[in-house]
């Protein structure tokens, strides 16, 4: 029945549930918040940006699916969508003109409907205008749709690097600001609030043009760097990683104090995603208390450097052999009890662990020893001779060394034998034991190796805060960790990197809008499993896996006769 | 005999049951100690079981959410707890309403059973969807995938209402009808209490008779055992697990009104906490049974709110009742080691996890 409706209007059904997205979005109060930043100066606000980025996504799905293949019927498609989508918000606001919602939705307000209305006088030029955007949006998208592959993909990301530029332009333009003869670019992109109409311009040719360029090209330089000889292939590798690690070397100081603050936290995940890697992405056992073991971490080197509670007074890096061992012994013990557990009940049993953890400390039966819930501050920070790991851009080479250690341990653990055992462990625990391993070993070892390293994980954030508090050690960490591992990819180690950027990183960018970040980041996890689960940067044999499974497993319900039971 | 038993007991079970004997003997000499002590009166060891059954009758309510989504598509449905608090959280506006009109007060009957009605709706409405948007595309996918959208999902339900209807705490409107308490002879229950016991008692065994006695609940309970068979036998499958959502739903709804009268008010984080009890209580009780979510909720709420006094006070450890949840996990722990199977074990928890 469905089928046939969407036969008959084209793009309908698909405009009806952008239409319900871009008014949940009006209501949730984004659109409205988005509104006080502009993208291009005077021209649209990042609330616009983001409705008008919304329904052209629907839209495109929307001729994407059209069943004709000729130019007509897919404009048409574009077109009823956008209609549709612009009608459901111009209910929205004749709903909201008329009875009081804001009682229960806070965010229904006068200026939300004033915004919607493009500041009309007249309510009805103003849903007018509302209508026609809605219909050209559909319209210029079905365009867009019909164009050849390369100039599509050069617009689409012309378009976009505009609203990624515009977004986030508090923070471009004064790294432009300090790049000496450059710093006029910065003056020329952008205005006050937003890019300045010209940049907008000249930053979208710019960056269409270097897109057309590089997608005609790419293939003939992929296939010049293959026909290399091995000698200077070598070479480029030797000089692309040279350069790699000027620009880690250098970047805390080109990026500025906030950016370097970001990077830190970055940091931190990534050390942590390693560790859990190999937990969760070589071992397979699913643990969702593994901030227990930062949290040993953490307390371990605060317990034995503070002042505060006294015990002792040692250095960061004498403590910091402590915390990594404490870690690993905690580890093993934590592995014990859980040896014979499989899949969920592993991951149940090890969140349970991580919150007795972290409910112990905040207890006042143990403050004397672990200070509850005031935590523990004075913790003293790494000093190698005068040189003392204080702001954010010292503690990044802290912890970029302890990056590039524990990814070098575990990039050579993946390869031994032990690494080996575990990857078979994990595709089938039954034919790992028949097969000689040692199963009790093998699993103790992956939980102390990844322990050890979320414990020196834990040491580093403790020396970077100066504070613990057993708030910092909430279920939610753990949780985070293995999002940044799945949306990486499981069991790649770039992965871990590229997850903790798009997980840790995006968010901490977007703070201003700090209430939004969860949201956007719950939708993009839903997202992300739903089109590509295998990650952003997935190993080859667990992608191809994935999608063998996803392919041949058949839906449970496909043969069901359509008669209900009762 | 010995030598028998050496062979059968690994190292490490040797350890296991040490401790396990170990934190017995603390729980037996803390409970005599306190009882000799006699720092509570039984007064008080009532009010404590009869709050314990309130409280345990709601994670019994929510539990039934995640035991039935986890006997179908053995997945852990992360998001029930923000399917428990679009419910209450919405009825608000309604209950808010009827205070301010008076009907509360004039008929507290017809407006409660209302705000119950907007409740149930709204979570089941919430589950179904989610079901339909987020878990159908993933059926087949290995288990991380949809463990990683449930969590999305959760965090994105959380501030969409969050985004709706504000961040502040809202005071749910006191039912003056709730207000007192009965006496049973000796026996003092808060009116309220009384209500949240009977209230999901009802559910609960309405619940159960419907999964045992409708052609429905038996079409329910076969697609929990074999999703392909029952396909053959033309049950339509999708549709079971879409009205598994809509059960699991309904009864978060209610368990949500249920709690909100209990803790009088509604937050749009409220969710998370009896979200991960309820699900402990639906492993305590052996995780895809329904009557082991109802068991395993109400053991969860009696050792909640009897254990602290109980175990810990004797032991001399300072404000004990901080230390109730680490009781109910700990608890999770030891029955997820000695018997993975729960309360009321389905052979499940170690052929299929």
């Amino acid at each position: 029945m469905t089928a046939t409706r969407t036969q008959r209007l084209p793009g309908f059904r698909l405009g009806v549930i952008g239409g319900v997205c871009l008014v949940l979005l009006a209501l949730i109060g984004m659109v409205y918040a988005f509104n006080q930043r502009e993208i291009v100066s005077g021209v649209i606000s990042m609330g616009q940006t983001l409705l008008v980025f919304t329904s052209a996504f629907i839209a495109y799905m929307a001729v994407k699916r059209t069943p004709s293949r000729s130019a007509g019927p897919m404009l048409a498609a574009g077109v009823t969508a956008g209609l549709v989508m612009a009608a459901m918000l111009v209910l929205l606001i004749l709903l909201g003109k008329t009875v009081n919602m804001r009682q229960v939705f806070i965010n229904a307000s006068p200026a939300l409907f004033n915004l919607l209305l493009f500041y009309q006088e007249n309510i009805w030029t103003g849903i007018g205008l509302m209508l026609l955007s809605g219909a050209l949006i559909g319209l210029l998208t079905g365009l867009l749709f019909l164009v050849p592959n390369l100039w599509r993909h050069a617009l689409i990301t012309g378009i976009c690097s505009l609203a990624v530029v515009g977004m986030l332009q508090d923070l471009i333009a004064p790294i432009i600001g300090t790049w000496g003869p450059l710093a006029v670019l910065a003056d020329w992109l952008f205005s006050g609030n937003g890019l300045s109409p010209g940049g907008a311009v000249g930053l979208f040719c710019a960056v269409a043009a270097a897109t057309a360029i590089w997608s005609a090209k790419r293939q003939a330089v992929g296939r010049r760097v293959q026909a290399m000889q091995p000698g200077p292939k070598r070479n480029l590798k030797l000089a692309a990683i040279l350069a790699a690690a000027v620009v880690l070397l250098i970047l805390p100081h080109a990026l500025g104090l906030f950016l370097s603050e970001v990077m830190t936290i970055v940091g931190l995940y990534v050390l942590l995603g390693l560790g859990l890697n190999i937990v969760v992405g070589f071992a397979g056992l699913l643990d969702l208390g593994y901030v227990a073991f930062f949290a040993i971490g953490s307390y371990t080197v605060a317990i034995l450097t503070s002042p505060e509670l006294g015990f002792f007074s040692l250095t960061f890096w004498q403590a910091l052999p402590f915390a990594v061992l404490l870690g690993i012994i905690a580890g093993v013990m934590l592995g014990i009890p859980v040896l014979k557990m499989r899949g969920d009940y592993l991951a149940i049993a090890t969140l349970g662990f991580g919150e007795i953890i972290r409910i112990l400390v905040l207890s006042d039966a143990l403050r004397p020893w672990l200070g509850g819930a005031q935590g523990i501050g004075k913790i003293t920070k790494a000093r190698i001779g005068d040189f003392e790991f204080a702001s954010p851009q010292e503690v990044y080479y802290l912890l970029l060394a302890g990056c590039i250690l524990v990814g070098f341990i575990s990039w050579r653990l993946r390869d031994s034998r032990l690494g080996r055992a575990w990857m078979a462990m994990r595709e089938d625990e039954d034919v790992a034991q028949a097969m000689g391993i040692n199963l009790v070993a093998t699993k103790l070892l992956a939980f102390a190796t990844g322990a050890g390293f979320s414990a020196l994980s834990g040491a580093i954030f403790a020396s970077k805060i100066g504070s613990v508090y057993p708030h910092s050690f909430n279920v939610m960490i753990s949780i985070n960790i293995i999002c940044v591992i799945i949306v990486g990819g499981m069991g790649s180690m770039p992965g871990v990197v590229v997850g903790a950027i798009a997980l840790v990183g995006l968010p901490e960018l977007l703070r201003e809008f700090a209430e939004y970040r969860l949201l956007v980041y719950g939708a993009a996890l839903v997202a992300m499993m739903l089109l590509k689960p295998e990650g952003l940067w997935p190993e080859a044999t667990h992608k191809r896996e994935l999608h063998d499974a996803m392919e041949t497993a058949p839906p449970p319900a496909a043969g069901a006769p359509a008669a209900p039971p009762g | 005999m010995l030598k028998n038993l050496r062979e059968r007991m690994s190292p490490t079970d040797i350890v296991m049951w040490s401790i396990g004997g170990l934190l017995l003997v603390l729980i037996v000499w803390g409970s005599a100690s306190t009882i000799v002590k006699g720092t509570y009166s039984a007064r008080h060891w009532v009010d404590f079981v009869i709050f314990g059954l309130a409280q345990g009758s709601v994670y019994a309510l929510i539990a039934m959410g995640y035991t039935m989504v986890y006997g179908v598509l053995r997945m852990i449905n992360f998001a029930h707890s923000e399917v428990f608090m679009s419910g209450p959280y919405t009825a608000y506006f309604f209950a808010a309403y009827f205070h301010r009109s008076g009907l509360l007060e004039s008929h507290p009957v017809i407006s409660l059973v209302l705000v119950f009605i907007v409740s149930m709706a709204t979570s089941t409405l919430i589950a179904v969807l989610l079901e339909r948007i987020a878990y159908r595309p993933l059926r087949g996918a290995p288990r991380l995938v949809p463990l990683i959208t449930a969590i999305g999902a959760s965090f994105f339900l959380q501030y969409v209402f969050r985004g709706l209807y504000g961040s502040g705490f809202q005071a749910y409107p006191v039912v003056t009808a709730l207000e007192g308490h009965f006496s049973l002879g000796p026996i003092r229950v808060l009116k309220f209490q009384a209500l949240v016991i009977v209230a999901a008692g009802l559910l609960m065994v309405a619940l159960y008779q419907f999964t045992q006695r409708t052609r429905l609940g038996k079409a329910l309970r076969s697609v929990s055992e074999d999703k392909e068979a029952s396909a053959l036998m033309g049950i339509d499958v999708d549709r079971m697990i879409s009205m598994t959502f809509m059960i699991g739903g309904a009864a978060a709804g209610a368990a949500g009104v249920l709690y909100a009268i209990m803790f009088k008010q509604v937050h749009f984080f409220m969710g998370f906490i009896p979200g991960i009890k309820a699900f402990t209580a639906a492993v305590l009780g052996g995780i895809g049974n329904i009557p082991g979510a109802m068991l395993g909720g109400i053991f969860l709420g009696l050792v909640e709110s009897v254990g602290p006094s109980l175990f810990l006070d004797g032991l001399g450890i300072v404000a004990p009742y901080q230390l109730k949840d680490a009781i109910a996990f700990t608890m999770l722990v030891l029955v997820l080691i000695f018997r993975p199977s729960g309360i009321l074990g389905e052979r499940l928890a170690v052929t299929k996890a």
